[in-house]
């Protein structure tokens, strides 16, 4: 009996308190500490945009901050800017979900199998490297002008990304969790489910970041490329503003990819810090 | 049991086992002519210093490599335990237990509950839901060890399961592995390595030394100490002095 009072002693000593729960007022602070930096850095920004502005350099092309944000708002207002948005983010997480399960399996495959590895291994970093205008000329042949087109430049530019990153996370799995994957009798199929893909995860997080920003430059590449009839998009906004030499509301679509590609990240940020929480790594 | 013991088949048994790795000049012989046997049920402690191939040897016992000559025959399933607890750092303490299970096709309904009666078992029971790095390292491996129980397994392989762990849990969880095989009611045996002869003679029925570069048996001891033990009894530090004299002969073979 004394040795279990002792057992479950030394549990209670090893673990400490449990943690205490931040209150409404720390939330706050925390939120703020977050927050600050990034609205002083807008207001840099639009500091020194005014200023560049004021100097009169490049006076009758480069609009100043309050005509821009002005014309964002009227963009906003009619409806058109929503809807370009919109299908180009359904383009891009498609894409992305596309290059993201094709990338996994390519990887997978090639990590786990050493002669694929040997035959297509440095082809996938070279893919990587090849600029995603290349892939246009060869997408509009095979697709002509449609979304697939679209989807198949996200693909061609970001799966590479996506597999290369699947290789280096299974190479970084410990040993030490192979061999207890092995020993309770982990083999095969439920081998790669349940142990492979979990285990690689951390390393692979950099990699999905990493491919959502080679998404998001062959989509709007390819927009600005690839027009297709009767689907609004940013690239197609893109365009006409550029037609028409229509520098405010260029700066503000610019705007508008910049506060996306902000959110996107979050977002990472997030899904990165729950996977750290997880693993015990924060 | 030495009656039953010679009717009943050996639950593990080695018979001139070598391991030699790498090739030509460079090959080096971990292993030379080990033959052991081990009963249903019982527990031997395999000991030696450094280079007798103790973990060779439990490798080979589980499967994980091959023999380069000799025959290793074991009855039943076989679970390997390590030095560190070897955790899937995402998964709680409860779905580590779950997972083994699942790997031996276990029901999903029957996993939940069954989890829990194994963490039960290695008193954890309170503690299902917490991660791996949530739980100290004495706890670590008692998950470790509710994991290799799920795997029912015959035969349980430990690899210096307590040495990177603090004197005083260690001595506890001497006591919880005397506790727990009596509990899980089959005939568990166990190969256990380590390092420490006193901890050695504290657990095992038998203490196997073995020889470094090459391993070989050089000395099978029966320990004739009733249970239960403490590793600070006169009786366990006589036998412990006794195996440690046969150990430094042998390691100080090396040196001169």
């Amino acid at each position: 009996m004394a040795a279990d009072t002792t057992l479950a002693g030394l549990d209670a000593l090893d673990l400490g308190p449990a943690p205490r729960r931040a209150d409404a007022g720390e939330r706050a602070r925390r939120v703020w500490a977050a927050l600050w930096p990034k609205l002083a850095a807008v207001a840099l920004v639009w500091v020194v945009w005014e200023l560049v502005h004021l100097t009169g350099w490049k006076k009758w092309v480069l609009p100043g901050p309050g005509v821009t944000l002005t014309n964002l708002w009227e963009q906003a207002k009619t409806g058109l800017l929503w809807h370009a948005a919109g299908d180009t983010l359904l383009r891009a997480v498609l894409g992305y979900a596309l290059a993201v399960v094709i990338g996994t399996v390519i990887g997978l495959l090639v990590a786990r199998i050493p002669p694929l590895r040997a035959a297509v291994g440095s082809l996938i970093t070279g893919m990587q490297t090849l600029p995603s205008a290349a892939w246009i000329p060869f997408a509009i042949i095979l697709f002509s002008l449609s979304t697939s087109t679209i989807l198949f430049i996200i693909v061609m530019a970001s799966a590479p990304a996506i597999a290369n990153g699947v290789i280096a996370g299974v190479d970084y799995i410990p040993p030490l969790l192979l061999k207890a994957g092995k020993v309770i009798g982990l083999r095969g199929l439920s081998l790669t489910w349940h142990l492979i893909v979990p285990a690689a995860l951390p390393t692979f997080m950099a990699s999905l970041k990493q491919a959502w920003a080679f998404t998001w430059h062959a989509l709007l590449t390819a927009e600005l490329l690839v027009l297709v009839a009767g689907v609004p998009s940013i690239g197609q906004l893109f365009a006409a503003d550029q037609d028409q030499t229509d520098m405010p509301s260029t700066i503000a679509v610019m705007i508008v990819i910049l506060v996306l590609g902000i959110l996107a990240d979050a977002a990472f940020g997030v899904a990165n810090n729950a996977i750290r929480k997880r693993w015990g790594l924060t | 049991m030495s009656t039953t013991a010679v009717t009943q088949a050996a639950a593990v048994t080695l018979a001139g086992v070598s391991k030699v790795y790498g090739r030509g000049s460079s090959a080096v012989r971990a292993l030379d002519q080990v033959s052991l046997t081990a009963q249903p049920g019982e527990f031997t402690c395999l000991i030696g210093a450094s280079g007798c191939g103790k973990s060779t040897l439990l490798s080979l016992v589980a499967g994980l490599d091959a023999p380069t000559s000799g025959d290793i025959t074991v009855h039943g399933r076989v679970a390997l335990m390590f030095q560190e607890p070897g955790l899937f750092p995402w998964l709680t303490a409860s779905a580590n237990v779950e997972l083994a299970l699942r790997a031996r096709k276990v029901p999903r309904a029957e996993r939940k509950a069954r989890a829990a009666e194994l963490l039960d078992t290695v008193r954890l029971g309170g503690f299902a839901a917490k991660r791996p790095h949530e739980l100290s390292g004495g706890m670590r491996q008692r998950v470790a060890l509710a994991r290799a129980l799920a795997q029912e397994a015959d035969v349980l392989l430990m690899d210096e399961p307590f040495g990177a762990l603090d004197a005083m849990t260690r001595d506890l969880l001497h006591d919880e592995l005397d506790r727990v095989r009596i509990r899980v009611g089959r005939r568990l045996t166990i190969l256990f390595v380590t390092h420490n002869v006193r901890e050695a003679v504290r657990l095992g029925d038998r203490v196997v030394l073995l020889s470094s570069r090459p391993g070989r048996v050089i000395e099978d001891y029966l320990v004739p100490i009733e249970r239960p033990r403490r590793m600070d009894t006169a009786q366990v530090a006589e036998l412990a002095a006794e195996i440690t004299g046969r150990l430094r002969e042998e390691v100080g073979r090396h040196g001169s």
